[in-house]
Parts: C-alpha cells; structure tokens; sequence
C-alpha cells in the first residue's frame, strides 16, 4: 500500500488550470514558506530524501486540505522537531529561550547565491554494476513499496508497479532514496530511464503509442 | 524503525492554523533561535522571483534550434553543454533535454511530488504541482493538452516523463515554421514555460 502522494493515474481530479508564465510566487507567505524552506536545510540537519519522505508521512487528511507550501511547511514544522532543532514547548509557545547549537550553520544573504548555484548532485560512485543495458526488457517490482522500511520512502510510483517496459536510458549510480531518506546510508546503485508503453499502465490508454518514462533504480527491477 | 512514530505525532499541528501565520511563526521562532536569517530569505526569493526562470531555458531552446553543434553537445552531455552557458544549480544538477518531433511530443511531470528543472525554469507554475496535473497527465495527457488549449495531430505519439528521480527533464519545442534566419533573442521570445514542459507549444509568428 502507498502513501496519499502517490497519485499517478488517480481518477476523479477536476480540469487543470494553467496561468500566467511570469507568476512565480501567487502570494507573499509562499514565497516565505519556500524561503524558509530552503534556508533550514542548510543547517544539515536532513537530505532531500527525508525532506520528502516528511512531506508524505502527513496525514492523508492533512495531506489533501493543505494546499502545496502548506504541505511543506507541515513537512518542515515535523523535520524541526524530529531532529531535535526545535523543541515541541518552543514550537508551540513561539517563545524562545536560547540561541541554537546550530546557529554558526544559519545560512547568511551572502551565502545564498553560493549555496543555490553549488546545487547537490545525486550521482556518487557504486560497487553496485549496472545488469541492465539499454533495449532491455524489465519488469518492476509488484509492490510499490519500501522494502527496508515498513512504510518508508521510496520512488516508485504503485501506478508503474509490477509492469513492463524497456531500458531506454542509463543515468549513472545515483543515491537511493529508500535507504538515504531513513538513515540507512545513501547505498548509491544504477539508475535508469524505463519506458512502458501506456497499454501496459492502463486500462483505457488514450492513443495506442503512448508511453510513460520513469526514472528507476535498479533494485527496482528485473530481467524479463 | 525511527520513522515510525512520525505517522501518529505531528508537531506541526502545534503552530497556528491559518497558513501566513503558520510560516511567520516558523519563521520568527527559527530567527530567534539564531537558524534563519530574514535577510537570506529575501536574497532566496529575490533570486528565483527576478534572477532565475523561464528565460534562461528560452535561451538555451533557441540556442539549440539555431545551433547544430550546441544541440549536438546538450544530446551528448547535457550538464556539460549547459554549464557552458552558466546554466547550473540547485534541481538542475542532472539534466536531459527531450526534443518533441513531428512523431513524438514530450510532457514532463512529477506524481510523487514538484521535482522540475529550477535553473533553467524558475519556481514550477502552481498548475504543475496541483494534484489534478500530477494525477492526470500520465493516464490521459491529451486530456490535459486540451486543458491547456492544445491539441496535437491524431498520429503523433505522446511519450510523459515522470521524474522519480534526481534527473530533470527540459523539452526542447519544434521550432515553429517561418522562423529561418531568425536571431537568437528573436527565437527566444517564441519560447513559453509551458513549451519547455511540455503542455505548449512554442509561439507560432504573427
């Protein structure tokens, strides 16, 4: 079973409305909310794996009525205090009584553009070799589910679970979100392009050439 | 495992409900604790509402449709190519470009979540973190198309690209006839955001 984010494929959403090219941000606490966002992972305290994984351990309730900066600062409020950042009293009193340990790590304005140009590349060399060469036939795991943690992160969507496709693309040896979101170690192993064709995925495919690429790691998959 | 408890204990239902107020107290405890610096946060917003967007992947769109060598080398290597214009950073760290053809058009979505190329588009559009565009562009993209006012001829295939991973996708748009000999910025202006994602088409000359 998955979580409520997984919604490849859901039936019963509404039209999609598109907007202007040059909104960024539609209100000013999104833009804080992001801001702030970004700000508190430089302290180091978490990844992107477990920054993600905040998000989606939500609760289904909270998942669908907050709308999407919402989700993230519902995800941040939830990693602050995990980890020990931030103390539930202060949290819920907004009152703080001393300046953090972390506190020589507070991301400063002159940092910034460093900081955003420098980025974080998921490729890191692996003992893992690749099995998988392009042109090959895989098939995905059955259950779309973490298979290190009952519940835990992971990257494939149940909508491409347990279906057919061909390796398209090799990407490198990239961190795996299932081990690196739970500090099990960021286990870096081969990451591919799979193509399926829309038929494989769904029932009533608009059009027969239809595909669908994901990216998946190769503990994901197997020979055909 | 540790994560277990997160299921059933979530402190951040201990800040105020309404959302601005629920950031402004994050905000105000994390600076009073000496983590966050109000400052860097407007730099932060200040960069990706003015410095960073859609442009930057007009001009390397429009570089790759009058440029034979410079497409050549983003289908080779496409961080290479583009870390020649400058164009590199957070959520762009791995990209691939994706060039729509006559047979084949392209869309770019994330199900799981928002993943999308940052230094090359900015901020994603709220349309394309909205559950209706994450849940129905991979079963029925020509039903999103048509959201979008799109419509593509009955024999082309559509290929949609979930990004699972860390890899980000950019579609390269077919340059629209009439547009021979045409400048690089001239080009560029043809180049919509939603032309590089997938669910546009590049504009047509008047």
């Amino acid at each position: 079973m998955s979580r409520v984010h997984d919604m490849g494929g859901r039936f019963g959403e509404g039209p999609v409305v598109p907007d202007a090219d040059d909104v960024v941000f539609y209100t000013d606490w999104h833009a804080r909310a992001l801001a702030v966002t970004l700000a508190a992972g430089s302290l180091g305290k978490w990844n992107i794996d477990v920054s993600r994984h905040a998000r989606e351990s939500l609760s289904p309730k909270d998942y669908m009525a907050f709308s999407y900066y919402e989700k993230w600062m519902g995800g941040l409020a939830d990693m602050l205090v995990h980890r020990g950042v931030l103390t539930r009293e202060e949290m819920a009193d907004q009152t703080v009584t001393q300046i953090s340990d972390l506190a020589d790590k507070k991301l400063t304005a002159d940092q910034v553009a460093v900081v955003l140009a420098r980025g974080g590349p998921a490729t890191r060399d692996s003992d893992v070799a690749p099995v998988f060469s392009v042109g090959d036939a895989v098939m995905t795991r059955r259950i779309a589910e973490n298979v290190l943690v009952a519940g835990g992160h992971t990257r494939l969507p149940k909508y491409a679970a347990g279906a057919r496709g061909r390796i398209l693309r090799y990407h490198g040896t990239h961190i795996l979100p299932d081990s690196n979101a739970h500090g099990l170690g960021e286990a870096p192993e081969p990451l591919y392009a799979v193509i399926f064709p829309a038929s494989e995925l769904w029932q009533h495919p608009e059009h027969p050439r239809d595909e669908v690429v994901l990216d998946l790691w190769q503990s994901y998959l197997e020979p055909l | 495992m540790p994560h277990d408890h997160h299921d059933h204990d979530h402190p951040h239902a201990l800040l105020p409900p309404a959302p601005a107020l629920r950031v402004k107290a994050l905000e105000t405890i994390l600076t009073q604790k000496g983590l966050v610096d109000p400052a860097a946060l407007d730099v932060i917003i200040d960069t990706y509402e003015n410095k960073i967007g859609p442009r930057n992947g007009a001009h390397v769109v429009a570089k790759a449709w009058s440029d034979p060598a410079f497409i050549d080398a983003l289908r080779a290597d496409a961080d290479a190519a583009l870390l020649e214009l400058g164009y590199y950073g957070r959520q762009g760290e791995h990209m691939v470009v994706v060039e729509n053809t006559t047979d084949t058009h392209n869309i770019v979505v994330c199900t799981l979540c928002s993943c999308y190329p940052w230094p090359l588009l900015g901020i994603p559009p709220g349309w394309y973190k909205s559950d209706a565009y994450r849940a129905r562009v991979v079963r029925e993209p020509r039903a999103v198309l048509a959201d979008f006012g799109v419509t593509l001829p009955a024999d082309s295939s559509v290929r949609v690209w979930d990004s699972t991973a860390e890899v980000r996708y950019l579609v390269i748009p077919m340059r629209p006839e009439g547009t021979e000999g045409w400048s690089e910025a001239a080009l560029m202006d043809l180049v919509t955001r939603d032309s590089m994602i997938g669910t546009g088409l590049a504009k047509v000359p008047a």
